[in-house]
């Protein structure tokens, strides 16, 4: 099993730097960002000190060799915008959106599991049909539409919630919600289909030829089997989620690594950028190997 | 053997009572009755043998007596099944726990399925007396290791935790026993119990059956389409056909004077009934030259290698030389794992050799290549266990035998195709009207007929038959079987047919080679084999074919109360 992780990270390392190479070249055609830092009026020469002041003035090659140089130093460059190491920003930003991510996930896919398995026990019944309906509005929302109508119902029409920001637990409601909806409608759909067929199987019969009860039947028998794919969406979800929420982290005004992405690129904040890539694709590289773990912890017949 | 019959006779009463009991399935158009008006009584202690082929009903009768039929598409219209003077189908959801797995309890035909591949066999035997609270924790546990040990379960203190997969499947099969005796039942209900085994291991668990029978005197309700085991377990017998019972009776009469034209035709058809050495099934002409010439073929496999333990290998073929000649049928026989499938599918080019060489009319099959393979895979042939699996089920019977045509272009000119595939239908047995139909409207002797249709398109002069008849039911296995005999009279074909089952090659191979862990252990003129097998295993082999019960229970001298049966003497219970 740890020559497996090793294994794995040493592809993920690979893809990482690969990633970081394309982000590099990439942030760098979206233009100079001494044009956005220094006023309009700004003399040739003060240009001309920016750009040397920030190792802007070399050519871009040389550029990317001196950023890969001060990687093994562990320096990940400064952020323009803030003048601090633009490490430091993108893992100030992370945990909010981490926290974010985590209680998101955890309770969609929770309440999928529930909602989903009873539909699958009884399957064409009312709650059946309920839970159909919802979970498909869910899963075809556009998250940026409810997010909006959320803030005019109930932040401006019946001012119970905070439009924005953080701070109270009341901050969380919103975003949470509807961060929710999206995974909530996916899972709850595979939990049914997959727990339709579990149900079907040939063991089922057997667990009911025992006289075992009817729920440990459905959530020890069904529901176990059914976890694999299950498993593999919601690893999926989670990894967009863990990846920032740029749309709902923007409209909520929530400090995540998302928002923080999406207004480097804006400003043209290239180590910050670079910083916040780092740590995603770190993040996701752990939430993987994580997931392949849990389905050898699963399903006895994996082994890596 | 005699006891029972007496209890039986004496009328103890039944324990269980079903009485027209009538189940249909909902379907698209018409509900079809998959049981029509069945009564029968299971008696205390005794083996009650359901038989019947596929579709008959059996299974859908003992399912609705344990409430495993899913309603819908099932529908039980009517009837009553009393058990000890309850009526299950007036019973709640706690009641009916009562009696599934305590009272009641059921094995299946494929172990590997019907276990929940996620959790320990441990727990899932624990869970039976957990469910019923007859034990707990530790004790649930300690109970779970003593009745793998009674099922013949080796090291079953550390087996106790292994995974279903992680046993071979006879020993599945023994888990399955192990679960279903927890609780001591009244009626164990075996569906198919060795159909998926293999039949030296077959043997074994028949045998763990009746032992487990005469130990805690439950009933068996044994379901089977295999002549051969439901004579060997029956004290009674019900035939069932087309979801009526058609005959029933003590085993020994309906075997030796059935009644109903059904059951004469299903014991006619049974491969030891008549006299092999006269079978019109073989080839009369055995002087043709050799066709296909296999030398010293050897497949190895390497298995995963440790960072300390060199390079291991598995012979799954082992220096394997015999001959094949036209107009001859070559069976070759072996167990699971012997290496018989591998050999077909090395002289097909579907996988490579190791070793080895094998010369097809002159030629090293294992060095052509382009147009000379194009060319020998036109004229070799393979039908396959499962003919569903190996169709297409979204094209129609026409595209299926004609796609040969489509790849060896100069075969048959488009306009001819139409008329060919009625032809060939026709000598299939089948009419030229199916060939618009899809796979999945035929049953299962039909598809296999189609398969064989597909590969006589291309004009073989060779057929290889990996266990094509090993799905069938018996009397669709001897309709095909008789196919094949004919088809070679006919058309001058030659076949390898490769099997687990020795009675069915016995009427129709000229030559067998018996095979064990790859390598071959005896090879011989059919009938020298069978009256004079040479070798243990082929000996082994042949007394594993279940005998029936009535001539194991007057073997024994009447005159000795207390002599042992001939089955009980068998080697100890190891597993398969």
């Amino acid at each position: 099993m740890f020559s497996y992780i090793g294994r794995r990270a040493s592809h993920s390392i690979l893809s990482v730097i690969g990633l970081l190479t394309l982000v590099f070249f990439l942030t760098r055609l979206t233009g100079d960002p001494s044009a956005l830092y220094l006023p309009l009026d700004a003399t040739a020469e003060a240009r001309a000190a920016f750009a040397r002041l920030n190792g802007l003035d070399q050519p871009i090659p040389w550029q990317f060799a001196e950023y890969l140089k001060d990687l093994l130093h562990l320096d990940f460059g400064q952020s323009l915008r803030q003048n601090r190491s633009a490490m430091e920003v993108a893992l100030q930003a992370f945990p909010e959106t981490l926290k974010l991510a985590f209680v998101a996930i955890t309770l969609s896919t929770a309440l999928a599991i529930l909602v989903g398995s009873l539909a699958a026990a009884r399957p064409g019944s009312l709650f059946d049909r309920i839970a159909s309906i919802a979970s498909l509005a869910g899963a075809s929302a556009p998250d940026f539409w409810v997010a909006i109508v959320g803030i005019l119902v109930f932040a401006v029409g019946l001012e119970i919630l905070p439009t924005s920001g953080t701070g109270s637990w009341a901050h969380w409601i919103m975003p949470i919600f509807v961060l929710m909806l999206r995974p909530f409608g996916l899972l709850v759909q595979v939990v049914r289909g997959t727990m339709l067929s579990a149900l079907a199987s040939p063991y089922i019969k057997t667990a009911r030829a025992k006289g075992l009860r009817r729920q440990t039947i459905i959530f020890g028998h069904a529901l176990r089997n059914s976890l694999l794919p299950v498993v593999t969406v919601a690893g999926d979800l989670a990894t967009s989620l863990v990846n920032g929420a740029v749309v709902v982290e923007s409209i909520f005004g929530w400090p995540g690594i998302g928002k923080l992405m999406i207004d480097s690129i804006i400003q043209r904040d290239f180590a910050v950028v670079q910083s916040t890539i780092l740590v995603t694709a770190t993040a996701i590289f752990i939430l993987n190997i994580a997931i392949d773990l849990l389905y050898a912890f699963l399903d006895p017949r994996i082994r890596y | 053997m005699k006891n029972k019959h007496d209890s039986i006779l004496k009328g103890e009463g039944p324990i269980l009572k079903i009485e027209g009991l009538t189940v249909d399935f909902l379907s698209n158009d018409e509900p079809v009755r998959a049981v029509d008006n069945v009564s029968f009584n299971v008696n205390r202690g005794e083996t009650l043998v359901i038989l019947g082929e596929s579709g008959s009903g059996k299974s859908v009768s003992t399912s609705t007596v344990m409430d495993l039929v899913d309603c819908p598409p099932g529908d039980i219209v009517g009837g009553s099944c009393l058990f000890d003077g309850t009526e299950l189908s007036r019973l709640d959801a706690e009641g009916r726990r009562n009696i599934n797995g305590r009272r009641i309890a059921m094995i299946f035909q494929d172990p590997l399925a019907y276990l929940n591949p996620v959790y320990t066999v441990g727990r899932q035997i624990a869970e039976v007396f957990e469910s019923h609270d007859a034990a707990h924790g530790k004790q649930a546990r300690a109970n779970a290791i003593e009745l793998l040990r009674r099922v013949g379960i080796p090291e079953p203190e550390s087996r106790v935790d292994f995974y279903p997969h992680q046993f071979s499947g006879g020993q599945r099969q023994r888990v399955m026993i192990a679960m279903a005796i927890a609780l001591k039942p009244d009626i164990l209900i075996a569906d198919e119990p060795t159909t998926a085994l293999d039949v030296s291991v077959q043997a074994q668990i028949l045998d763990l059956l009746r032992d487990l029978q005469s130990e805690t005197g439950m009933a068996l309700v044994m379901i089977t389409h295999d002549l051969e085991v439901a004579a060997s377990m029956a004290d009674r017998i019900i035939v069932m056909n087309g979801g009526k019972i058609v005959e029933s009776g003590l085993a020994q009469e309906v075997f030796s004077n059935p009644q109903h034209p059904y059951t004469r035709r299903l014991i006619a058809a049974l491969p030891h009934g008549e006299a092999a050495e006269t079978s019109h099934r073989r080839s009369t002409d055995l002087t043709g030259a050799t066709l296909l010439k296999v030398q010293h073929l050897t497949k190895e496999y390497v298995l995963a290698s440790g960072a300390f333990a060199g390079k291991r290998t598995f012979k799954a073929v082992d220096d394997v030389s015999f001959e094949v000649r036209k107009g001859e049928t070559l069976g070759i026989v072996g167990e699971s794992g012997s290496g018989k499938s591998s050999i077909a599918r090395i002289l097909l080019r579907l996988n490579d050799p190791s070793f080895g060489e094998a010369i097809y009319a002159g030629e090293n099959i294992f060095e052509m290549s382009g147009k000379c393979l194009v060319a020998f895979r036109r004229k070799v042939q393979m039908v396959f266990q499962d003919p569903y699996g190996s169709m297409n089920p979204r094209v129609n019977v026409r595209a299926i035998i004609s796609e040969p045509w489509a790849i060896h272009r100069d075969l048959l000119p488009r306009s001819k195709w139409k008329d060919r595939v009625a032809e060939l239908l026709d000598l299939v047995g089948l009419r030229p009207e199916h060939a618009e139909r899809y796979p999945h409207q035929f049953s299962g002797g039909q598809r296999q007929r189609i398969a064989i249709a597909r590969a006589l398109a291309s004009q073989p002069e060779l057929i290889v038959c990996d266990e094509a008849v090993s799905a069938l039911d018996v009397s669709i296995q001897a309709q095909v079987i008789d196919l094949l005999a004919d088809l070679r009279t006919r058309l001058g074909l030659s076949y390898i047919f490769i099997t687990h089952d020795l009675p069915i090659v016995r009427h129709f191979a000229d030559r067998i080679l018996v095979m064990k862990q790859g390598k071959v252990v005896e090879e011989g003129p059919t009938s020298a084999l069978f009256s004079a097998p040479r070798h243990e295993y082929t000996q082994s082999l042949l007394k594993a074919v279940p005998k029936p019960k009535w001539l194991m229970s007057t073997e024994a001298p009447p005159a000795v109360p207390g002599a042992p049966r001939p089955e009980r003497t068998r080697n100890g219970s190891v597993a398969g």
